[in-house]
């Protein structure tokens, strides 16, 4: 069968391709994506801020790695045609010591694979996974950014002593958000201060025991641990100031994506025994934790739902432009109506 | 119920060398009406898929089905009839058999546009519901002159007005019944088109958006440009 698929082919232009998807195999299942979220990485390939070796290596591709949709034949009969479903960007790679996602050999979409801007596309089983209809779609969309959220809890109680009286989250975007959301789900009991820029976005935390803004962090140690959501320029400093105010032994969970590579005090992350972890992609198991979470707690699926600055709609190419445009003033995930 | 009816009908090849008919050429190793099958065989708002092909080709599509949907109940092959307008009236008559409901919908589909979207059949099904009858048209780019004799020019229709019509063509089953049966044998001799019929009868017919690339493979010609446009290596890469 034909299918559309809408490709970046350089910074600001897609195209239409089309590609062969057989129905046959019953190892397969055929998905129509429905609902798509832009992530920041996204937005990099789309407005060109990627090195030019990097897009001229991977585009033409089609871009986007959140997404829900449904089922539309399974060979197998597991899932009935218009089953709802989270689509999963990760393609495993065989070394199975290491965790499926950060295999040197995995293919990620939008990244060395092409993306969920498609028509339909062909699935293995275990690259869905299966949710209630009730669930709200537009947030299911953005599913895998929430996920990365819960892994990064989840792999933090694992490496973490165990003192958490006192969490500072840097960081005012959607990831920041959504990691003090499973904090605030996961563990409770947790002071959690967050730590970011834009006033106006910080307003959104209004669950959060503490908003502070980066300048008036006093260098003091007051934070057991910390989660970094800031990526880009401002990575930086804000490594810096989790170094001067964390208490000994604490980790440093690294979130945040930057282009460029960021100086780490070394002299007092020595002299503290902090310990650093970088997480940044889930893996099926976080995926159907993030959902059984959204299923099971109001609370958390209610405040997923500010998260959603704008939705679009989607029905030809000018759409598409439109969205990424969108992406660029929202504050948070612009989700797009898939009718293409 | 909602069907889809391949029209497979004819077999013409106005395509060079090859002798079978054109829509079982293939393209990315499957046949061209292969391709539109499973289009409407994954879309859920399509109940049956009835193709009506040519009774000399009957075994060679039984061989398709047998072939690729071996494990598909939803797809039924009749005869087709001796024109486009008689295939799709022995596939209403399928429809008759299997539903013969009053609201059951027909969306007719050429068997070799392979490049039609789950969106152009979505838009069809809603306006056959609303409407009655659609036809799915694309703006015409080049101006269309219409020449009575085929030697002068008779009309030069303004070009922002004339549409190039192409499938699906969907419509109410009860009413292409109703219109059908009231066209005479000089009419149904002259009349190709589903949708001309119901005009002639006094229905208004519904544009649907369709697209450039939702091409008719009639050529030699376009079947290298459909060719081409799969040459996609990335098929399928990741996803074994």
């Amino acid at each position: 069968m034909i299918c559309l698929q809408y490709k970046l082919v350089k910074p600001f232009v897609i195209e239409t391709f089309f590609h062969n998807v057989k129905p046959e195999g019953t190892s397969h299942l055929i998905v129509r994506p429905e609902k798509l979220s832009i992530c920041k990485a996204d937005m990099r390939y789309y407005f060109g801020q990627r090195d030019a070796a990097v897009l001229h290596s991977r585009l033409p591709m089609a871009l986007i790695h959140e997404a829900c949709g449904r089922v539309m034949y399974d060979p197998t009969g597991k899932y009935k045609s218009g089953d709802k479903v989270v689509l999963l960007p990760n393609i495993p790679g065989e070394d199975e010591f290491y965790a499926e996602n950060y295999r040197l050999d995995s293919v990620f979409r939008s990244s060395r694979a092409d993306g969920f801007m498609q028509e339909m596309l062909r699935l293995r089983h275990d690259q869905v996974v299966s949710y209630r209809d009730d669930l709200p779609d537009e947030v299911m969309s953005f599913t895998e950014f929430i996920s990365v959220g819960v892994h990064a809890v989840s792999s933090f109680a694992g490496v973490s002593h165990s003192r958490r009286k006192h969490i500072g989250v840097w960081g005012d975007g959607s990831l920041a958000y959504v990691v003090c959301c499973v904090l605030k789900s996961l563990c409770p009991e947790t002071k959690i201060t967050v730590i970011g820029l834009n006033p106006g976005k910080l307003q959104y935390f209004n669950f959060v025991d503490e908003i502070l803004t980066v300048n008036h962090v006093e260098k003091e140690a007051r934070f057991d641990h910390a989660f970094e959501c800031v990526g880009g320029a401002g990575s930086g400093a804000a490594v810096s100031q989790m170094i001067d105010t964390l208490c000994p032994q604490g980790t440093i969970m690294l979130l945040g994506v930057s282009e460029e590579p960021v100086p780490i005090n070394t002299r007092m992350v020595l002299e503290k025994g902090l310990t650093l972890q970088g997480r940044s992609r889930s893996g099926r198991e976080d995926f159907v934790r993030a959902i059984e979470i959204l299923q099971t707690d109001p609370v958390f699926l209610g405040r997923m739902r500010y998260l959603i600055s704008a939705a679009v709609d989607v029905e030809n190419m000018n759409d598409i432009h439109a969205a990424f445009e969108r992406a660029r003033t929202a504050d948070f995930k612009v989700v797009l109506n898939w009718n293409i | 119920m909602i069907f889809a009816g391949i029209l497979a009908g004819g077999t013409g090849t106005r395509m060079g060398n090859y002798t079978i008919p054109k829509q079982f050429l293939l393209i990315a190793d499957r046949p061209i009406i292969a391709h539109v099958i499973d289009k409407f065989i994954v879309h859920s708002g399509i109940d049956k898929v009835i193709v009506g092909v040519n009774e000399n080709w009957h075994q060679y599509m039984t061989d398709i089905q047998e072939k690729y949907y071996r494990e598909v109940d939803k797809l039924v092959i009749v005869p087709g009839g001796s024109d486009r307008n008689g295939t799709i009236s022995a596939i209403v008559e399928k429809t008759k058999e299997i539903s013969g409901a009053p609201e059951d919908i027909l969306v007719t589909h050429d068997a070799v546009r392979p490049f039609v979207t789950l969106k152009m059949i979505s838009e069809n099904i809603d306006a056959a519901r609303k409407y009655g009858v659609c036809d799915t048209v694309i703006p015409a780019t080049d101006t269309i002159v219409y020449s009575a004799n085929g030697e002068h020019i008779t009309d030069i229709p303004l070009r922002n007005n004339t549409y190039q019509g192409q499938t699906p063509q969907s419509f109410s089953v009860r009413l292409f019944e109703e219109v059908y049966s009231s066209m005479s044998g000089e009419e149904l001799q002259t009349v190709t088109d589903a949708c001309k019929m119901f005009m002639l009868k006094g229905h208004k017919v519904h544009l649907v958006e369709g697209s450039v690339s939702n091409m008719k493979i009639t050529y030699p010609y376009d079947y290298k440009i459909a060719q081409i446009m799969m040459e996609n290596p990335e098929d399928d890469l990741f996803a074994v």
